[in-house]
């Protein structure tokens, strides 16, 4: 069920390499772990980021969540239909459900993220 | 008297129940080099004596003066029906909604207390209280700079100086530039304000009517700070808003101020009501308990704390506030105010404060040596200066039985010789003669 | 639902006001004027009465019935307090009175009970000095935390983090974030469920600021390391708060003075007995160690040679105005009426009670329902659903159906290192029947869970609500009656 198209970070992000982009969004995992998605607050478009920090906060009635950047680089694009209708997170968490766009990329950075198969084993360890 | 029920031999079931041999038993896990070294407090006492103690004790405060003094803190008429409401022990000994189902009394009177202050400051939402006014305000400065970004607030000298005090202390630990704005001619100094401001700037903190009293119209203030995307704060006080120019109609991003003066007795400085109303737009960065209308499972409407995700209990460091409680009595109490006054009932209180407060100059006016401080147009409280100084004066008007006002020099240096004088619709024509005529004759010693 | 707002009936007054008797010419003028009026309600006196009458019947106290909401503290509250708070010679006395020249001697009475109740609070404390005027619980963090961080600028110490264990009340970490810290977690030691000593001595270290802690913690399990921590913490000057949420537990048999701790914040809405008031307000007066006194909010109560009681604001290192006066004071002097009332004896019988209490209910539940820490507990006790979930039944299904049974539920999901945790506090002035009745119930929903969990997930059916939707409540966003349905 996991998407062996992206990569992954312990953290519950995917990341999606389309181009010079990368699409980030959070996995089925986190989704389903925060109950239903109540508000999204996007980062600003050109911020730049840098990886681990904080970029943006999903929130659930009983949860807030920080969104880590897994990348360093500058926000490309954000899904802003998620500002009326974030429980597409819950609905699509890979697809209709992600939430940035990042440019600027790090190729050495992409290539130290997990699969989908190690991604998978790590869950195992989660409770 | 220690109000437990239990007698002796229940305790000694309950403790043979537990497997236990003895009281100390229970404190096993405190080992004697914890023990107390001392618990020097004296033996319990009987309600009839622990009365006549505290009787005794308020005897001793000066109550019975005929005070003028307000300065943010005013002595309005209370309706025996918000005592006699607000202490049902269903309200009183409750504590914040966790359970819903069993708390629908107070999360409808938070959401009514909501839509009071919305429709009194002409905000769109407000959240279920702050400790107080000067706590509100801080919070205010909090949201505006995690809304806009920025760190450095401009806060008018007509602002409360105990709030300027007191935001001063809470963000003395926290990056933030506060840049004080002092009052030229008893207004907010449009040239020096406009000059403070900078791209640098989350929020200009004004208040209305300001803390001489004086009410201003700041739209102006407004329209500039929105052209360089500053936030605009604006505290003020709930019976004058009967009357005076809401922060909504002049566009504020924040309203904030004390709702003491409704139906909250002065009680020596507390409890009291922070009242906090905002946009829609930055409802999510209110701190605070905020009340929502939802649906039971089975269609019926309901109320529920809502936007929890923002608070301490599970934001933890990253919350938008410590605050994790609200003023519910305190709010309630406004509420049942707000209710039994209604539309009609809080205007004509504003009206009665406004008329014998300009009464109350024009008689002060007549008095030769004394000036009104820079006759500006005011709502139920105004400046006087005196031919000598206003600490003395007021000592001299106790002794004749009258709280006269508040001596401005404590907190504005050179201004000694002002007195703040506020008027309520609990003042009489008769009591504000018999300061006047009091006064006159004071002046003459 | 009836809200106020549907009853309003235009041109109907519930208070006469007197006559204007000055002459009543005046206006605001029109650039300052309000543009409309305020859309309040318009309603008689009766009608107000019954309104607020029906809301208080949808509510639930503790004069109601029993409230065992764990880390709480809802006790019963004397109704003396009230009656004497409310007398006019506290209720209508102006907090600037003192301001005035001389002031002071005006308000005698009221400056008397705080000093007195001041000087309570450090022999029940062990402490050398408190401040009244932290307005709750958390505002008393803010305040010691403000006053560590005021007095490590002054002594030059460069500190950066305050260490919090993981088992802590949530405003601990936002209070610390507030006074300038960046928060580190300690872990809890899963076996003994108290601070685990050797995580702490790999995580202090010179840029600790604080140590904040509980005890007894949030699992009703008194720390005997205590001194322990406190000498490790003072190793690096770091300073160590005791968050007093649970004081009730050890009144006479414990004081955070005598194990070192530096600063200290008592809630007296819980532990001295003033009303919750539906959430609010409280008041969390902060005590301190002699070296940090200079640091303490202004005013000050200090007692004159002529035994005169005066307002002192000359401390040039106090961290400055954290409340607009003197605290909450009706909630103090509340608290100071209920601590003579009580007297040493009272108060060491509050504890010894609350503490029996909460071990006779852990004791009578064991077999229906996990216990993570079982040894004797102090003022209260977590339980956990841990068994009742193998039948799909949570900690949340069994405090909706204690609901039903007549109850107010316990704490459910904290401390968030239990899992479906329940915690409960009886508190001292519980009766046994009341507790045994508390018992039978629990045992019967403990029945249901393994015969018909069904019935527990639509619990509670005996309430003007069942169970709301609070994804609705986020989504929908509607905190505000609309002005034009009525008007």
């Amino acid at each position: 069920m996991i998407p062996s198209d992206r990569k992954y970070i312990d953290s519950h992000e995917w990341i999606k390499i389309e181009g010079d982009l990368a699409v980030i969004g959070i996995t089925d995992y986190a989704q389903d772990s925060l109950g239903d998605i109540t508000f999204v607050e996007l980062p600003a478009v050109d911020t730049e980021v840098t990886k681990g920090g904080e970029c943006c906060v999903i929130e659930s009635v009983k949860a807030a969540s920080d969104v880590y950047s897994p990348l360093s680089g500058v926000i490309a694009e954000v899904n802003s239909t998620l500002e009326a209708e974030p429980e597409k997170i819950n609905a699509s968490p890979y697809e209709e459900g992600w939430v940035f766009k990042l440019k600027n990329l790090d190729t050495a950075e992409v290539d130290s993220l997990m699969d989908s198969a190690a991604y998978e084993k790590f869950l195992e360890t989660c409770e | 008297m220690s109000y437990i029920a239990n007698t002796a031999n229940e305790q000694k079931e309950m403790l043979k129940a537990c497997g236990l041999s003895s009281i100390d038993a229970l404190f096993e896990d405190i080992p004697e080099r914890l023990k107390p070294k001392s618990f020097n407090i004296p033996h319990g006492k009987s309600e009839l004596e622990v009365s006549a103690t505290i009787e005794k004790m308020a005897s001793r405060n000066y109550s019975h003066l005929t005070s003028f003094l307000g300065g943010g803190f005013y002595d309005h008429f209370i309706p025996a029906a918000i005592d006699a409401l607000a202490s049902r022990g269903e309200f009183y000994t409750a504590y914040t909604p966790y359970q819903p189902e069993l708390s629908q009394g107070t999360l409808q009177s938070i959401y009514e207390y909501q839509t009071d202050i919305c429709r009194l400051t002409g905000m769109e939402v407000s959240n279920a209280s702050v400790y107080d006014g000067g706590t509100a305000l801080y919070e205010a400065c909090q949201m505006a700079i995690n809304a806009t970004g920025r760190n450095r607030i401009i806060i008018d000298g007509g602002v409360n100086p105990i709030y300027r005090k007191m935001i001063h202390t809470h963000t003395l630990n926290l990056s933030i530039e506060l840049c004080e704005v002092a009052v030229t001619h008893g207004q907010g100094d449009r040239e020096k304000i406009f000059e403070a401001l900078n791209k640098d700037t989350a929020a200009m903190i004004v208040q209305n009517p300001n803390f001489f009293g004086v009410i201003d119209d700041h739209s102006d203030i407004v329209n500039k700070c929105h052209s360089m995307g500053i936030l605009v704060i604006q505290s003020t006080y709930p019976v004058a808003l009967a009357l005076i120019k809401t922060p909504g109609e002049i566009g504020a991003d924040i309203a904030t101020g004390d709702g003491q003066s409704l139906g909250i007795p002065l009680s020596f400085g507390g409890p009291y009501l922070g009242f906090m109303a905002t946009r829609k737009k930055l409802a999510r960065k209110m701190p605070g308990r905020i009340s929502g209308l939802t649906m039971d499972t089975q269609g019926r409407e309901g109320f529920v704390l809502t936007l929890q995700a923002r608070e301490q209990h599970i934001r933890r460091e990253k919350a938008t506030s410590n605050i994790c409680t609200n003023q519910a009595l305190c709010a309630l109490r406004a509420n049942i105010y707000l209710s039994l006054l209604g539309k009609e009932g809080l205007k004509e209180t504003a009206r009665l404060c406004l008329n014998k407060a300009l009464y109350m100059k024009e008689r002060l006016k007549a008095i030769p040596n004394i000036k009104v401080y820079e006759d500006l147009p005011v709502f139920n409280e105004f400046v006087i200066r005196l031919p000598m100084d206003a600490g003395e004066l007021a000592g001299m008007m106790i002794d004749r039985g009258f709280a006269a006002g508040f001596p401005l020099g404590r907190y504005y240096p050179g201004m000694e010789n002002y007195l703040l004088v506020a008027v309520t619709e609990k003042r009489t024509k008769h009591d504000i003669d018999l300061f006047a005529e009091t006064l006159e004759d004071a002046l003459c010693q | 639902m009836s809200i106020i707002f549907k009853k309003s009936v235009p041109g109907r007054r519930g208070v006469r006001l007197p006559k204007c008797d000055v002459p009543a010419s005046t206006e605001i003028p029109e650039k300052y004027r309000r543009l409309s009026d305020a859309p309040l309600v318009e309603l008689s006196e009766i009608d107000v009465v019954r309104h607020f009458t029906e809301l208080s019947l949808k509510n639930y106290g503790v004069d109601t019935n029993f409230y065992p909401l764990g880390s709480c503290t809802m006790k019963y509250n004397p109704k003396v307090t009230e009656k004497l708070a409310g007398m006019e010679g506290f209720a209508s006395l102006h907090p600037l009175l003192p301001q005035l020249r001389h002031g002071d001697l005006l308000t005698q009475g009221a400056l008397a009970a705080l000093y007195d109740l001041e000087h309570l609070l450090r022999e029940i404390c062990g402490m050398d000095a408190f401040t009244l005027q932290p307005m709750a619980g958390a505002h008393g963090e803010l305040t010691a935390m403000m006053i560590f961080a005021a007095y490590h600028n002054k002594k030059g110490n460069k500190k950066s983090e305050v260490l919090i264990p993981d088992e802590s009340h949530g405003t601990n970490p936002s209070s610390a974030a507030i006074a300038g810290y960046e928060v580190k977690p300690v872990p809890t030691n899963r076996e003994t469920g108290a601070l685990d000593l050797e995580a702490l001595r790999q995580k202090i270290g010179e840029q600790t600021a604080a140590l904040m802690l509980t005890n007894p913690n949030t699992l009703g399990i008194f720390n005997s390391d205590v001194d322990k921590i406190t000498e490790i913490a003072h190793k690096y000057d770091a300073q160590v708060y005791y968050d007093g949420a649970n004081l009730n537990a050890v009144l006479g048999k414990f004081r955070p003075g005598d194990a070192d701790f530096d600063a200290v914040h008592v809630n007296l809405h819980k532990t001295f007995g003033t009303p919750h008031g539906g959430g609010g307000p409280g008041s969390g007066p902060v005590g301190v160690k002699k070296h940090l006194v200079d640091f303490l909010p202004i005013s000050r109560i200090v007692k004159r040679d002529d035994a005169t009681y005066a307002l002192d604001y000359n401390y040039p290192d106090s961290i400055g105005y954290i409340a607009p006066f003197y605290g909450n004071f009706s909630v103090c002097l509340k608290a100071y009426i209920y601590i003579l009332l009580l007297g040493a004896e009272g108060l060491i019988e509050v504890s010894e009670n609350a503490v029996l209490n909460a071990n006779y209910i852990l004791h009578s539940l064991k077999k229906e329902y996990d216990v993570p820490y079982l040894r004797t507990c102090m003022h209260e006790c977590v339980l956990s659903a841990k068994k009742q979930v193998e039948n799909g039944v949570h900690a949340l299904d069994i405090a909706k159906a204690l609901i039903d049974r007549g109850f107010h539920p316990p704490t459910t999901y904290f401390p968030l290192i239990v899992k479906e945790a329940l915690m409960i506090e009886p508190t001292e002035t519980e009766s046994k029947e009341t507790l045994d009745a508390f018992i039978s119930a629990m045992k019967d929903i403990a029945e249901k869970a393994a015969s018909n969990p069904d019935e527990l997930h639509k619990a509670p059916v005996t309430t003007p609500v069942s169970r709301l939707d609070e994804t609705l409540a986020v989504k929908s966003m509607n905190l505000v009656f609309p002005l034009d349905v009525n008007e």
